[in-house]
This record gives structure tokens, sequence and C-alpha cells, in this order.
């Protein structure tokens, strides 16, 4: 019965997850596309869940929900209401069926690998205890076997904050720059 | 381990991504694009965390906070330079945009 009620779970999740992404793709306003993609990394989240990930299921929703996408939408809001054309509209249509056949390409490239090379290994999960994935468990493993990666993932956070900072205000400068031009 | 079995989660994770490698090649608005290549990531975060409960070992957890980290990163540096875009009024389609040089 509980194996039922996964399984029923985790084909709402991933119905919902495929949906929001080809929403995301196909979308024309941006604005609708952000908020697909919300969508998509909330069910996402559900299949972390599923996988006992809940740290990271949380962290999916707190940062990528919330900060990460609130930041799209900000910057989209910013830029206001820029009128996009169809993706399917438009170009010439050999760049529309090679990226088609390319996208099919990926796909049946990862399915036959994991069908043909992987596929005997992949049924039996090994047993886990009940606090795996947990706050606790994914705290101490960083601050001891992966105490390097934790330390590099928040200098890669400081030069990306740098990064914005100067993106945003070099911007600030020209614009006042082209002003101070166009008065002279 | 309750539910389906690892190989659904790597064909649900293949077609993710290829959903968001379909959005990189076909849309041309950079902030699509952007949001495809999130897609693309998260696939992979999907695989890890799936393969990290296989394994019964928490490193592709970390690896996919870590991933998760690099996502964010790249996401300020790509929107700062949109926004950049927008403010000198440029056409925002990666077909008309040809040079990086102020």
């Amino acid at each position: 019965m509980a194996n039922f009620l996964v399984w029923c779970v985790w084909f709402v999740a991933a119905f919902a997850c495929l949906v929001s992404a080809l929403a995301v793709v196909t979308f024309r306003n941006p604005f609708y596309s952000a908020l697909a993609l919300i969508g998509n990394l909330a069910s996402l989240a559900v299949l972390f869940l599923l996988l006992s990930g809940e740290f990271v299921a949380a962290g999916q929703v707190l940062v990528y929900g919330g900060a990460v996408m609130v930041m799209f939408l900000f910057v989209i809001a910013y830029l206001g209401d820029k009128s996009e054309d169809s993706p399917w509209s438009g170009g010439p249509s050999w760049q529309i069926v090679g990226a088609v056949l390319a996208g099919g390409a990926i796909l049946a490239e990862v399915i036959v690998v994991v069908g043909l090379a992987a596929g005997n290994f992949l049924s039996s999960p090994a047993p886990i205890t009940r606090s795996f994935g947990s706050p606790a468990s994914i705290g101490r493993l960083f601050l001891t076997d992966h105490l390097l990666a934790f330390e590099v993932t928040s200098i890669v956070l400081l030069v990306a904050a740098v990064g914005g900072v100067v993106l945003g205000s070099h911007a600030r400068v020209t614009e006042s720059s082209l002003e101070g031009d166009a008065r002279a | 381990m309750l539910g389906p079995d690892i190989q659904w989660y790597v064909i649900l994770s293949a077609l993710l991504f290829s959903t968001g490698a379909l959005g990189v090649m076909l849309r041309r608005s950079p902030l699509i694009i952007l949001l495809s290549v999130e897609i693309m990531l998260n696939s992979a975060n999907l695989l890890l965390i799936a393969f990290s409960r296989l394994h019964g070992s928490e490193d592709g957890q970390i690896f996919a906070i870590s991933v998760m980290a690099v996502a964010a990163s790249e996401v300020v540096v790509g929107l700062g330079l949109i926004v950049a875009l927008g403010r000198r009024h440029v056409d925002l389609d990666v077909d008309r945009l040809r040079t990086l040089r102020g």
C-alpha cells in the first residue's frame, strides 16, 4: 500500500516536472517561463524527498525556488515587457530540425547507455539508516570529509557576488558617461 | 526502497536534460536560455541524488548542494550581463549579440 502511494506521488511529481520544463521552453513571455520553472523546482524537491534527500529538498525550495527565482523575476520585471517571438517562428527551419535531432540524440544516448550497460546494476539500492540525508549528517560530512568543497563553494559565491556588483556598477558608470558625452 | 527503481529516475532525468538542451538550442532570448540551463543543472542534480540513494552514500548529495551553489553564482553573473545589456537598450537576442566588447 505504501509502495503504491509512493508510486502515485512519483508519477504526479514526474509529470509536473516534465510539463513545467516543456512550459519553460515553449512560453513566449519570460515571466511565465520563470513561474513555470518554480513549479519544476518544487516538483523536483518532491522527488528529492522520495530519494530521502531531505536537506537537499529543503535547500532546493529555499535557495532555488526562493532566492534564485526571485532574482530572475526581478530582472525580468526590470527589463520590462520585451516582445518575445515564438520559439517556433522565424529563423531557418533547419536550425529547429537540427536542435530537435540533437535533443533526441542526447535522450537516446542516455537511455541506451543506461539500458544496455548499467541496467543490471541499478535495481538493488543499498540499505540506509534513518538519518540518511538529514541536515545533521550532511553538515557533519561537509565539515569533515568535504571541507575543501565547502570552502571552495564559499569562495565561488564570493567571486560571483563581486562579479555581479562589478557588472552592475560598470553598466551604471557607462550610462552616466554616455549622458555626459551627450551633454558635451 | 519504496517507489520506482533508479532506472525511472534516469529516464526522467534524461528527458529533463534534453528538454533543457532543446530550450538552449531553440530560444533566442538570453533569459530563457538561462532558465533552460537551470533545467539541465537540475536534471543532473536529480541523477546525483538518485545514485547517492542507490549507493547508500551521501557524497552525491554533497555534490548536488555544490552544484546548487555554482548554479546560483552562474545566475548572478548571467543576470548581471543581461541587465548590463538591457541598460544599453540592445535587443536581447543571442543571434544578434555578436560581440562582448563595450
